[in-house]
This record gives structure tokens, C-alpha cells and sequence, in this order.
């Protein structure tokens, strides 16, 4: 514990510029807390749901959801906006405002600084909150150190990543808008784990999907780190060839280990130069920063060991953490990185954390997973899995789940159910 | 060895954890459900126009769908693959849930031409089984008032090309039926509150 305070002072020093000077005796606190608190980092797919399933469970715990931005934009579909399938991302864009007054949920718009688990106090730029359990649902930050000549603020403003949607889904869009008929556009995923897994599939049909209606000249490469389609390759291989033949090249085993912003040049294994007219170059990952920093992940540095029940940390006491960032320990088939777990994760964890909090017996997991990517303009594939716990490890059920028919007889029915599955998550996220 | 020790420690801590778990309940009807809710929305209320809402839904109506979705009777894009990770007991359990919930009235832009059309036929043609100006349902048959106009029109496709089986006695009364007619009746169903 003691050094996880150490670094957890560390870190409020590096932040407060007060020469190490430890802020949370100092920084004024936020809000008293009176009753019982439940505080929440991060309004994603994973935070939003477990604050407002907390409040639905048992309306006398306080929730507070700190969250660095006042708008959330959806990574899922912010593929179609990319490939100019969706005009503009205000369809993928929701606030907070009803679902905190719809909840009581108190909203608290600052960026958090630090966790100390032992004082069980959040400390954000504004202020430090005290809490009893601590939800953390941070997301994916970008392992960036280990990509020679990557800057990490400089060079997604040239290379942009487009895996955090918003301003970076945009510059890449206007890039492949800008560039001439005959281009190169080259897009290159890292190994797994990483937010997404059929993400980086879906963007080759969405460029490709842009590129043959715009710029049937060009070129468009995917540079897979691993050896093989990771996620629904079926399904892939078929749109590949199907709709995206002459233009469409997929490279396995191909991992980008630095880049050159300037030139627009991505390096594999430091020998094998790779220039692209647009380059999508998506990092690496591990768990966000704050939950780094906090000492929540596990000795491989990058995930979250959790309970696969109540999603309790295994480094720290009455701190929760769900979705991208965590990793059921030993899961065998833990439930893939997306938004639709982070939704099933959330929920599972609010109704263990206030059944903790009441002295109740904690319930058993069941969740689901289901991820659609649009293969063309008007046609979308998923994967569904159902989740139980057995014998302590969260696994598919068996015999259930798996990806759509092969022959696309389904494909154009399973895009519009996409989209509904969009309007009802971000619904659930928002009210 | 410092880095074995780590190990050990959250090893021991995670084994902590897990003895706790193994003394979990088994998943509630509220917990299996609530995974349903990222499609269908929270409490089984829909915002997508062709995602059935499950709110309020008979019980029987959706026992009777979920296993005939797990059984392959029911043609489905994603209802199939995911109603086998169930137990009959489980579906039960979920039936009961949503049910319960409270219908979820939608205001959805309807055509008042066909609405009205739809509701002179309804009648003579299916309230023996859609009960109620469709708010409720004979035995299995689901309940529709309210119901997102574009989901029910994807379903009647489906029984019209044969992909989804119709009920006999539903389909001697639909099979004569023209197009038009049907739509009006759909009109009509999705637009009672
Ligand atoms: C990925 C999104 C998704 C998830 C998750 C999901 N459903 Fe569905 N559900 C659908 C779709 C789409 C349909 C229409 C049938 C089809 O094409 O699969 C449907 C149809 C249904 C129907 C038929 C409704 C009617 O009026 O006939 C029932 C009942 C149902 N779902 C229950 C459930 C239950 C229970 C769960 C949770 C265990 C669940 N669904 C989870 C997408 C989903
Ligand atoms: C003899 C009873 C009966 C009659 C008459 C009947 N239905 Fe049905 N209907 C059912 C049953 C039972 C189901 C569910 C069966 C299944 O597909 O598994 C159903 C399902 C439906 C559905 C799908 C709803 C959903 O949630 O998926 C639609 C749409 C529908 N009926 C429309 C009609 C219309 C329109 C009429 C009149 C022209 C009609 N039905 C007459 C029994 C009937």
C-alpha cells in the first residue's frame, strides 16, 4: 500500500506544480460527502451505465460520475462517419444533462489527477471527493513509448489514430477527403488486446467503401500486427473480396515499431518502410492513465485484474474497474474489449457494489456481448456472446453465440437493426 | 524475484477475491436482463425503430419467442445465436421481468389515412388473437400496441416471404390480405397507446 500511495503523491505533485507538495491535505474538497458515496470515473459506455444503475438499485446512495468532457462521442459507427457514410458525428454524440437529472446522478466535469485507495479520495483538478466504492472506467490510453518517433502530441495532428472519436475521426475523414484520385491510404492495428477488435476490419470497408465511390484509383493497406484477421474473418475476407478487390490489400504480421510523422512513413520491425499519401497509424494500448497510475493493472502493466463478479480490483479494495480498461484475471475467453461489454460489465458491477454496500450476497455474472461492423454502405455483420461465470472465469456459454451467416443473407436486415442498437445504447448512456 | 513476489501478491489477493465469488447467487431475473437492455433498451423500453421493445411484453409471448428462437423455429438475425446461451428456466425468468416493466408508449409519425384504415380492419381479421386493440395477446401471441412501426413491418416481411412461420389460423386470414391492408393494420397497431 505504501507505494501505491507513494506514486499516487507522486503523480498529484507532477499535476499540481507545487514542487511534490502533496495536494489532497490542501486541495479543497469538492463535495462533503454525508451519506454513503459511489463515485464513478469516466462517462463512457461503462461509467455512465454503472452510475445510473447504481441510482436505480438504491436511490440513497450518492453518485457522483467525473468525467473530462462535457460531450461523449461514440467510437462505434464513428467508422461510417470516417468513410462518409454519416454526414456529420452529431448522431454519435449525447451529453449528460438528462441522465443526471433523470437519476440525481451529480456531475462532476474535471479531470482526475489522482487515486489514493487507502484515504479512499479522488482527487481532480477542482477538488478531491471522498468515496466508500470507487467505480473506475477509464479506457484505453495509447502505449506510445514503445513506437520509436512517436510524439504523443504532435504526431496525431499529421498520423492521426482515429481510435478516440471526435476531432481525430474528423482529421482523418478530411485527409482522405483531401487526397488526390491515385492516393495510398495505409492503415496499421497493433496486437491484441485492443479496444475493438473487428474496428480496424470495419475501417478497411469504410475507407474502402469511400475510395471506390470517390477515388477508384487509389490504394488502401492494412497492416495487421498479427498473424492472422483476429475478429469475424469470414465475414472480412469476404467483403474483401467481394467489394474491395483492386484496391483492398491485407498485410498480416506486419507491426509498426516507428513512424515517421514527417514523411508519413510507418516502419515495421525497424527495417520495412511503409509512405502512405494518409496514414492511420493505431497504437498499441493498455488501460487509461489514471488507472495506470493508481496501481490498478496487473504485472503485465497494461490491464486490470478484476473479480469476475463484482469487477472489484485485485490490487485495490472498493475500487471497481469495468470495461476496456480491465482483465478478469485467468478468464480463458474474457469478454472482449467493445462498448457493448462495458454496457454488460457496468451493469453486472452496480448491482455487486450495492449489494456490497447493503450486506447483501453479491449475484453471479451474466452478460452479453454483440458487436455489428458495416462491411458496405448497407450491409453490417456481428458477433454475439453470451457470459456466464463458471468455476471463477467469466465464459461464453457454450454452444450460443458467434458471428453472422457467411453468405450475407442477413446483412442487410443486421445494418438497420446496427443502427437501432446505436440509437438504444447511447439512449441508455443519456436518459 | 521482486517481480515474482508482485506476482504472488495478487495472486493471493485475486484468490481473496474469488472466494468470495464462489459464494455468488446465481443470476436474477434482473441481472440476465439487464444484458438485454444494450439492444432493447433499459427496463426493455426501445429508442430504435426496428428493436422491439420487450416492455411490457406478455410473458408467455416472449417464452414462446425466446424458444423458438434457441430452437431454430424462429428465424432471427442475432435472436438465435444469443437465446442459446439460456436455460428454459433462465427465459423464464426474463419473460417475467419484462413483462412487469411498463409498456413503452412510443410517439411515432403515422400516416392517420392508414392508422384509420387499420383500425376498421382489425376486428374481422385478427383481434381473435391480438387482443385488445393488440395491447395484449391470446396465450403466446404478442402483444403489438405501441410496438416501433419499422420492426413490425421487417417481421411481416418475414412471415410473407416465408422466412419467419406464420401461424395457420393467422395466416388464413393475412394470406388473402392486400399489402396495403396489412400496412394499415400495422399502422394501427403500432399507434394505440
Ligand atoms: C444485439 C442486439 C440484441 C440483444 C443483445 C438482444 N436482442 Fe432480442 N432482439 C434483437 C433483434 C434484432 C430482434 C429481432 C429478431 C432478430 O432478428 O434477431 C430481437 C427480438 C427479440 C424478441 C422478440 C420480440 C417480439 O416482439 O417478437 C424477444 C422476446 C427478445 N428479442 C428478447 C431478448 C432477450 C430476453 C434478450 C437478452 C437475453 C435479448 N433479446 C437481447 C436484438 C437483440
Ligand atoms: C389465430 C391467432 C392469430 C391471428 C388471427 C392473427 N395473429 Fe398475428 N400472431 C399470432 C401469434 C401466435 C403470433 C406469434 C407467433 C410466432 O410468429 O411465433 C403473431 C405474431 C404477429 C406479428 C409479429 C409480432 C412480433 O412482435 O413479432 C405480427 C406483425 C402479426 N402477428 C400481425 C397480425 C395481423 C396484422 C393479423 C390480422 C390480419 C394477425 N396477426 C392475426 C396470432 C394471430
Amino acid at each position: 500500500m505504501t507505494l501505491d500511495r507513494r506514486s499516487f503523491l507522486k503523480l498529484l505533485g507532477a499535476g499540481a506544480g507545487t514542487a511534490g507538495l502533496p495536494m489532497i491535505g490542501r486541495a479543497a474538497e469538492l463535495m462533503p460527502k454525508t451519506g454513503r458515496r459511489v463515485v464513478v470515473i469516466g462517462g463512457g459506455f461503462g461509467g455512465s451505465i454503472a452510475a445510473k444503475y447504481v441510482r436505480m438499485l438504491d436511490a440513497s446512495i450518492e453518485v457522483v460520475l467525473i468525467e473530462r468532457n462535457r460531450q461523449f462521442v461514440s467510437c462505434p459507427f464513428s467508422n461510417l462517419y470516417i468513410g462518409g457514410l454519416i454526414k456529420d458525428l452529431s448522431s454519435l454524440t449525447i451529453g449528460y444533462d438528462k441522465l443526471a437529472a433523470n437519476h440525481g446522478i451529480k456531475m462532476v466535469y474535471e479531470e482526475v489527477t489522482g487515486i489514493d485507495p487507502a484515504a479512499k479520495v479522488v482527487a481532480t483538478k477542482g477538488g478531491t471527493l471522498a468515496y466508500d466504492r470507487l467505480i473506475v472506467s477509464p479506457g484505453v490510453d495509447f502505449r506510445t513509448e514503445e513506437i520509436e518517433g512517436y510524439d504523443p502530441v504532435k504526431t496525431p495532428d499529421v498520423i492521426p489514430h482515429a481510435w478516440k472519436a471526435g476531432a481525430q475521426s474528423t482529421l482523418l475523414r478530411n485527409q482522405l477527403e483531401a487526397m488526390p484520385d491515385g492516393g495510398k491510404v495505409i492503415i496499421s492495428m497493433p496486437l491484441t488486446p485492443y479496444r475493438c477488435p473487428p474496428g480496424p476490419y470495419e475501417r478497411s470497408c469504410m475507407i474502402g467503401t469511400y475510395l471506390k465511390k470517390h477515388k477508384p484509383k487509389s490504394k488502401l493497406l492494412l497492416l495487421d500486427a498479427n498473424p492472422d484477421v483476429v475478429s469475424k474473418k469470414p465475414l472480412f475476407t469476404k467483403a474483401w473480396n467481394e467489394y474491395y478487390k483492386g484496391i483492398f490489400e491485407y498485410v498480416p504480421a506486419k507491426k509498426v515499431t516507428r513512424v515517421e510523422a514527417a514523411n508519413r512513413t510507418l516502419v515495421v520491425e525497424g527495417i520495412e518502410d511503409f509512405k502512405g499519401d494518409v496514414v492511420n497509424f493505431i497504437p498499441p494500448q493498455r488501460a487509461g492513465q489514471i488507472a495506470v497510475a493508481a496501481g490498478l493493472v496487473g504485472p503485465d502493466k497494461n490491464w486490470c485484474p478484476v473479480n469476475p463478479v463484482t469487477f472489484e480490483s485485485a490490487n485495490h479494495k472498493d475500487i471497481h474497474v469495468i470495461g476496456d480498461a480491465c482483465a478478469p484475471p485467468s478468464t480463458g475467453a474474457p469478454m472482449p474489449k467493445s462498448g457493448y461489454s462495458a454496457n454488460s460489465q457496468a451493469k453486472v458491477c452496480a448491482m455487486n457494489v450495492v449489494a456490497l454496500m447493503n450486506g447483501r450476497e453479491t449475484t453471479d455474472l451474466s452478460g452479453i456481448n454483440v458487436c455489428y461492423s458495416a462491411v458496405s454502405e448497407h450491409e453490417s455483420v456481428s458477433i454475439a456472446a453470451v457470459y456466464k461465470v463458471a468455476e471463477g472465469k467469466i465464459t461464453a456459454v457454450p454452444n450460443s453465440g458467434g458471428i453472422s451467416p457467411a453468405d450475407f443473407s442477413i446483412a442487410k436486415m443486421e445494418h438497420t437493426y446496427a443502427e437501432s442498437w446505436l440509437r438504444n445504447i447511447l439512449t441508455e448512456m443519456s436518459s | 524475484m521482486r517481480m515474482k513476489k508482485a506476482w504472488m501478491g495478487a495472486a493471493t489477493l485475486a484468490g481473496a477475491l474469488f472466494a468470495g465469488a464462489a459464494s455468488a447467487a446465481p443470476p436474477t431475473a434482473e441481472m440476465l436482463s439487464n444484458a438485454c437492455a444494450g439492444c432493447h433498451g433499459t427496463k426493455g423500453g426501445s429508442a430504435g425503430l426496428t428493436m422491439p421493445s420487450l416492455a411490457g411484453q406478455s410473458k408467455e409471448a416472449i417464452i414462446d419467442a425466446m424458444k423458438k428462437f434457441k430452437s431454430g423455429e424462429r428465424a432471427a438475425t442475432v435472436m438465435g445465436r444469443l437465446a442459446k446461451g439460456y436455460t428454459d428456466a433462465e427465459i423464464v425468468a426474463m419473460g417475467e421481468y419484462f413483462s412487469k416493466q411498463k409498456l413503452h408508449a412510443t410517439n411515432q409519425m403515422l400516416d392517420k389515412a392508414k392508422v384509420a384504415k387499420g383500425a376498421s380492419l382489425q376486428e374481422a381479421n385478427c383481434s381473435r388473437c391480438h387482443l385488445e386493440d393488440g395491447k395484449e395477446g391470446k396465450d403466446e401471441t404478442p402483444a403489438m400496441a405501441s410496438q416501433w412501426l419499422p420492426y413490425l413491418q421487417m417481421q411481416m416481411e418475414m412471415y410473407l416471404s416465408g422466412k419467419r412461420k406464420m401461424p395457420e389460423k393467422m395466416e388464413e386470414k393475412v394470406k388473402p390480405m392486400s399489402k396495403e391492408d396489412l400496412d394499415a393494420l400495422l399502422h394501427f397497431y403500432a399507434s394505440v397507446k
